[in-house]
């Protein structure tokens, strides 16, 4: 049923119908009015016999979760930021034991600074984590995604990240069809574990692993990653046969990537998330004046679908990734991945950090971005909107003083004193 | 039985003993004891915790017809016992990290709340590091919530797994390798520790208790006590550690016995916050006779001994007999 919905409460109710047995929850912003949202439809008895368990920590939020998902139980929670940075050593744990344990990552920036608006270092910092990592571009998806993530993780037997954006999606209302519990019911089956503590059969978990095997096991996490690129497509076929509409969200393909306007586009923007909104304005506009421009989204950045970014893009002439996270000292992330994608094929590509810390992408800043690509003035590697001047003044100040004072708090005199 | 039974009259604390009637023996004595942590394992030669672990196990399964699963903290317990293919444990049993084994117990219980299994038991264990120091913070939380969990600490006073370091419940002169026995503050410093049963005694949990491998038949009661009641409990456990203290490996009861004996460490017992039940010293012994067998503590005797330090070692077993008032005739 179509409703006006916070995204963060679409997402609870998408996860209610989910049944989950145990949801454990850690405060952190903005991923905040999802668990409490769980935490009153689990006492209005609107999830079964759930149970919610407030913890101390992220570091124990997703301990609990691994304790309760190799009891057999569908577990989820939701994290962000500096909490998904507190909570990494069981997040790995988690997938290489092998657990289905769903989890919302609400993206917001990691400190120092400390700041709380929206980018991808967080989720981006957990990519080789062994987690699925699914990103979703609207709060459609961002529910939706949640049902195909525990169809996914439980096929599996391998935890899953949905990623949303933090405030831009998880704060804004939005008209929402929030799914019906049967139609989920009739999309996600029983949770089977492969792994379970049961007394009546006894199993160790956990063990520790030598030279002798590691590899293997670690293979294995590697495998069915790829195995997901098979499942995924599968999954996302019979969602759309279930609930009429793509769990991946508009221009959806396969649940894997999103195509916009790419048959004859000259120009490609790639992007993971609620940017691909503004990207896509900016290529309608684009194309009015005839510009063959065209937007790539990545729904399922791990497993990264290699083969069909490859298909996607291969014809394109122009290339910008637009990133809400990079790697220092290196350069972009996703970029590097589509390189590989792309291996072999000699396409010009640009990677454009945007929007970090919360800083707002404009349709204005993306579409000087296709026109700067077109004319070859976009850099390899650039922020969008940095203020220079700003940078060169703290520069210049740690090249007249040794003790030139804290970074941060001198940009933002020197902004306070324009 | 008329006439109530006291250990000593045979001499011994043996667990077996056969002057005990039926419903009086030890689980360990039983021939239907579940052998949780079986035999094989690599633990060293008079391991405390090896020991301790197997009584805990046994009593916390026969307490509930076998429903038990376990779920343990990285240490020697976990290392020693699970080098895969072979595990020595008999129960379901998980390890996930070092400092985590209360929340993934956390988790485990909330599972079979949620599948309506409350007839299957959570026992989570660690050694003095992950419970103490890494493991502190879930611990608290764990007590906090009240979650249906036993928590057993097996306390050997050191980080041994990874070579002998100091770790919060390091006793004051003991030498380690992050606390060596040179310079002119030889050893762990006399520094206040975490006293954890103190420090769970806070939190108001339904069932507190200390216990010690030199009794096992009262390691045995506590457990089975433990597992009468719901919600969290918290069971410390000195266990002597050959390795790590330079001790010999058939003088672990000993070790434990006179730890008790000279009131260094204090066997309690204490619920919702208050203790009810505490066991006196039947011969008080001087810190010196339980220090002077252990090679962490040889710099502190000798023509280069330290007086001054085993006077301030006293004084700390001094205090916790008043503190607990551990003399006097048995209540």
């Amino acid at each position: 049923m179509l409703q006006q919905i916070e995204g963060s409460k679409a997402v609870a109710e998408t996860v209610a119908a989910c049944m989950p047995d145990v949801v454990c929850a850690y405060p952190i912003s903005p991923q905040t009015h999802i668990v409490e949202a769980l935490d009153e439809l689990t006492r209005l008895g609107k999830i079964g016999n759930c149970q919610f368990i407030n913890v101390e920590s992220e570091f124990s939020a997703m301990s609990v979760a691994i304790g309760s998902s190799a009891t057999g139980a569908r577990t989820y929670t939701a994290t962000a930021s500096q909490g998904l940075l507190f909570m990494v050593e069981p997040v790995y744990n988690a997938s290489g034991l092998g657990l289905p344990i769903v989890m919302t990552v609400a993206n917001r920036a990691i400190g120092s600074p400390i700041n709380i608006w929206n980018d991808q270092s967080d989720s981006m910092s957990q990519r080789d984590s062994g987690w699925i990592q699914l990103y979703a571009q609207d709060n459609q998806s961002a529910a939706d995604l949640h049902i195909l993530a525990f169809r996914l993780a439980e096929e599996l037997s391998l935890p899953v990240m949905v990623c949303m954006d933090g405030f831009i999606l998880t704060h804004a209302m939005e008209e929402i069809d929030v799914a019906e519990p049967e139609l989920v019911q009739k999309f996600l089956p029983k949770f089977t574990p492969r792994q379970v503590l049961d007394p009546q059969d006894p199993v160790s978990i956990g063990a520790m692993v030598g030279p002798e095997a590691f590899t293997e096991v670690k293979y294995l996490g590697h495998f069915k990653q790829l195995k997901a690129l098979e499942i995924i497509p599968e999954l996302s076929q019979e969602f759309e046969k279930v609930f009429a509409r793509s769990a991946g969200g508009p221009d959806d393909y396969k649940g894997l990537v999103t195509k916009y306007h790419l048959e004859d586009a000259e120009v490609v923007l790639v992007a993971l998330g609620s940017v691909l909104g503004t990207i896509k304005d900016a290529v309608d506009e684009h194309r009015k004046n005839g510009v063959k421009a065209g937007a790539m989204g990545i729904t399922s950045f791990r497993p990264f679908p290699l083969d069909e970014v490859r298909k996607s893009l291969k014809h394109a002439q122009k290339i910008v990734v637009v990133e809400r996270a990079f790697a220092p000292g290196v350069g972009g992330i996703v970029s590097s991945n589509i390189r590989t994608a792309l291996s072999g094929i000699d396409i010009k590509m640009s990677t454009v950090v945007a929007g970090l810390g919360g800083r707002p992408i404009t349709l204005k800043s993306i579409s000087e971005l296709v026109d700067k690509a077109l004319y070859g003035s976009l850099p390899e590697f650039s922020f969008m909107d940095l203020d220079v001047e700003l940078v060169e003044r703290e520069l210049e100040r740690n090249l007249l003083t040794r003790r030139s004072g804290p970074m941060a708090e001198n940009l933002l005199k020197d902004l306070g004193s324009r | 039985m008329s006439t109530p039974l006291k250990f000593y009259q045979v001499g011994s604390f043996a667990v077996g003993n056969r002057l005990l009637g039926d419903d009086q023996l030890s689980v360990q004595s039983r021939s239907d004891r579940t052998n949780s942590l079986t035999s094989g394992h690599r633990a060293c030669q008079g391991c405390g915790e090896a020991l301790g672990a197997r009584y805990v196990m046994d009593a916390a399964m026969a307490a509930t017809d076998g429903k038990v699963i376990a779920v343990n903290a990285t240490g020697c317990l976990e290392v020693f016992s699970t080098p895969y293919p072979e595990t020595s444990w008999r129960l379901p049993w998980m390890h996930s990290l070092f400092g985590n084994a209360a929340p993934v117990a956390t988790g485990v219980a909330f599972a079979l709340k949620a599948q309506g299994r409350s007839d299957i038991r959570v026992v989570a264990q660690g050694g003095d590091g992950g419970t103490v120091d890494i493991g502190f913070g879930p611990l608290s939380g764990m007590f906090e919530r009240n979650d249906d969990v036993l928590y057993v600490c097996y306390d050997n006073e050191a980080y041994m797994n990874t070579g002998v370091q100091r770790s919060g419940a390091t006793p004051p002169a003991a030498r380690t390798n992050t606390t060596h026995a040179v310079g002119a503050n030889p050893g762990a410093s006399f520094t206040q520790g975490k006293n954890l049963p103190k420090i769970a005694m806070a939190h108001g949990i339904p069932y507190v208790a200390t216990a010690s491998v030199s009794d096992l038949h009262d390691l045995e009661a506590k457990v089975t006590k433990a597992m009468s009641i719901r919600g969290a409990r918290y069971l410390h456990v000195l266990v002597p550690c050959p390795l790590g203290w330079g001790t010999r490996s058939e003088e672990t009861i000993k070790l434990a016995r006179l730890a008790t004996e000279s009131g260094l460490f204090p066997i309690y017992e204490a619920e919702y916050g208050t203790i009810t039940e505490r066991k006196k010293i039947r011969k008080q012994v001087p810190v010196d006779e339980y220090l002077q067998i252990q090679k962490r503590f040889a710099h502190l005797f000798g023509p280069k001994g330290n007086r001054e330090y085993l006077n301030a070692i006293q004084a700390i077993a001094d205090r916790n007999i008043a503190e607990f008032g551990l003399l006097g005739d048995a209540e």
